[in-house]
């Protein structure tokens, strides 16, 4: 009984702020606007589906899995040296990892913007040193720099507290049974850390996939990525049934992702999720 | 019998990770074909010593020759030993198979070379058909045999063993007491084993070297060092003691608790003073006026093939084992005889 009133305040919120906003979206998907009154109907799902939707989605897919990539190959490094037992400063770069993700999403996004422009402050270091100017902004590698930038950290921690948690003693028994140590890098260590790696995986994959405004700064108002697209709608062109519908869409996206990774991680233990 | 032949020998190691020295100018050699136990109380150097020749740790000074050479410089993977951690240390993320395998494929062996070898191993270690097995399915005795199995299907000539068996419950323990020490003797190599459980150490050794504070108090055979051990520290660390002060003032004459006997030692100093121990199990019970010694058993613990009594003599309480039970407060003698009379010099202190 008193378990029940402890759950009380949890589940009204898990309601108010998980359920009922789902179930609003799903209602907007389904239902169109017609003589004034809502009806159930197919059309703003179908819309989801015409090409030049599907051509956004998979733009999106493909700079989200870029960016997820790269944090990948630059995470996993930065995460293996935290751990290696010679590194004394581990807490500082830990606390320099963290604390970008301190600082304002909007304002760290903007510096960038500053940083990339025509005559922004690398051009301006650039052309003092007598080299080409770089213009990215507003291209799909500005997109996937701010992605990189803002989603490292994300790769980062959950492989490092994976690595962080890996017996020493795996390491000395690969060592002691004849194994260089990439060749215990790759038998051991690796395999031990996938369960980090593929959280990492996700916790980038899922912002990436959904951000707005990295597209919309350093992507250049014509830059549409599926975020984009449906902040339009609620926002622009007021079209709630489309936006919902997308929305819906993309969920249902990531949720098939994620389950099929987390299908073949298996059983692996020390992932965040 | 031939003079065996050396294998290891630790030269004047020291260790000191800054707090102290760990090991204290360690001297020790290791023959082939020999179960030698490290054997002492946490903190005293044993694993800290089997990790220097496993080359997991770096000695602070001192070399180690293997085989006539020094290896102080070789990283673990070029050493000639294979190790069995404390806590088996198996990689969980492949199956028996692949655990066992992982040192000859590293060599590349051909594949049916390692299944054949293997299926060896498994069979001696009594897991036969174990191969597909998850790490996680297995019982603490089984994950045990696999540790030597991944270690020993290499074929080294020297296996170090760190506690293997702290985790085991009692009747396993006793179990693979008997079948390391037959797993051994069928190798034919030579196993380091680290222990804290002195019965485990007289159980499986040819020789025990005995260790306190980073250095070596007793290095023999488990009957030397039971029968003659050489201060009161082993004494007491071997088996229960009764340990007390007397003093030798004769050649083959010591006296102790109050009266004088005869002993089998010789070659102190007139007077000079000395730890005395008798075993409990060497105390004789006879009726209380025809002891040497006469008490009054004050407490009785039934300790299944023997009774333990503790018995008042004096001042002092003794320790007594038998098989037959004097009730509390009865008034017996105790016999000591000479051979059992362990006379040893006192620690500098």
């Amino acid at each position: 009984m008193r378990k029940k009133l402890l759950n009380g305040p949890y589940l009204a919120w898990m309601l108010i702020f998980a359920i009922l906003p789902l179930f609003i979206v799903v209602w907007y998907a389904l239902t169109a606007e017609i003589g004034g009154e809502r009806s159930f109907s197919a059309g703003s799902l179908a819309r989801v589906f015409e090409p030049i939707y599907l051509r956004v989605l998979w733009r999106s897919l493909k700079l989200a899995a870029v960016s997820t990539l790269l944090c990948f190959f630059f995470g996993y490094p930065v995460a293996l040296i935290l751990t290696s037992r010679q590194f004394k400063r581990r807490t500082i770069l830990v606390v320099l990892i963290v604390l970008p993700m301190w600082m304002n999403f909007l304002a760290r996004t903007y510096a960038w913007l500053t940083l990339l422009e025509k005559n922004g402050v690398i051009n301006s270091v650039l052309s003092f040193l007598h080299l080409p100017a770089l213009s990215i902004l507003y291209t799909d590698a500005a997109v996937v720099l701010g992605m990189v930038y803002n989603f490292l950290p994300f790769m980062i921690l959950p492989i490092y507290s994976v690595l962080y948690k890996i017996d020493h003693s795996l390491i000395e028994a690969a060592e002691d049974l004849g194994a260089t140590p990439l060749v215990t890098f790759r038998r051991v260590i690796f395999p031990q850390s996938l369960a980090g790696a593929l959280s990492g995986v996700i916790m980038v994959f899922m912002p990436a996939m959904t951000t707005f405004v990295i597209p919309r700064l350093l992507g250049g108002g014509q830059y549409t990525l599926i975020g984009n697209l449906i902040e339009q709608q609620f926002l622009t062109t007021y079209d709630w049934g489309f936006g919902s519908a997308l929305s819906l869409f993309l969920m249902a996206l990531l949720l098939v992702t994620g389950a099929l990774l987390m299908r073949s991680r298996g059983d692996g233990e020390g992932g965040l999720w | 019998m031939a003079r065996a032949e050396e294998i290891i020998r630790l030269k004047d190691i020291c260790m000191d990770y800054g707090g102290g020295l760990i090991l204290d100018k360690l001297n020790l050699y290791i023959l082939k074909n020999e179960f030698i136990t490290l054997l002492g109380p946490s903190g005293c150097g044993k694993t800290t010593t089997l990790r220097i020749i496993g080359g997991f740790e770096q000695q602070t000074s001192g070399d180690i020759l293997f085989e006539g050479k020094s290896i102080s410089h070789l990283p673990p993977f070029a050493r000639k030993v294979n190790t069995v951690f404390q806590h088996y240390a198996l990689f969980s993320h492949m199956n028996v198979y692949e655990n066992v395998a992982f040192g000859l494929r590293i060599k590349k062996l051909p594949e049916t070379e390692i299944t054949r070898k293997v299926g060896e191993v498994l069979e001696l270690m009594n897991l036969p058909g174990f191969e597909k097995r998850e790490i996680e399915s297995l019982s603490g005795g089984q994950r045990q045999r696999v540790a030597i199995a991944r270690a020993v299907v290499n074929e080294p000539q020297v296996l170090l063993l760190d506690e293997p068996l702290g985790a085991l419950d009692l009747k396993l323990r006793k179990e693979m007491q008997i079948e390391l020490k037959n797993i051994q003797k069928g190798l034919g190599i030579t196993f380091v084993f680290v222990t804290h459980d002195q019965e485990e150490a007289l159980t499986m050794s040819d020789t025990i070297v005995v260790m306190r504070d980073g250095l070596v108090q007793q290095i023999g055979t488990p009957i030397d060092i039971y029968n003659e051990p050489k201060n009161e520290f082993v004494a007491g660390f071997i088996g229960e003691s009764n340990i007390m002060d007397g003093v030798m003032y004769a050649d083959y004459h010591v006296s102790f608790a109050g009266r004088s006997f005869e002993c089998v030692d010789k070659g102190f100093t007139p007077d000079e003073d000395i730890d005395v121990v008798v075993r409990p199990e060497d105390i004789k019970l006879v009726p209380a006026d025809s002891g040497m010694l006469r008490g009054v058993v004050t407490s009785v613990i039934f300790k299944g093939v023997h009774y333990e009594m503790m018995v008042k003599v004096g001042e002092r309480e003794w320790m007594l084992h038998n098989t037959l039970m004097e009730p509390v407060g009865r008034e017996i003698g105790l016999d000591i005889y000479p051979d059992d009379i362990h006379v040893m010099k006192k620690r500098k202190t």
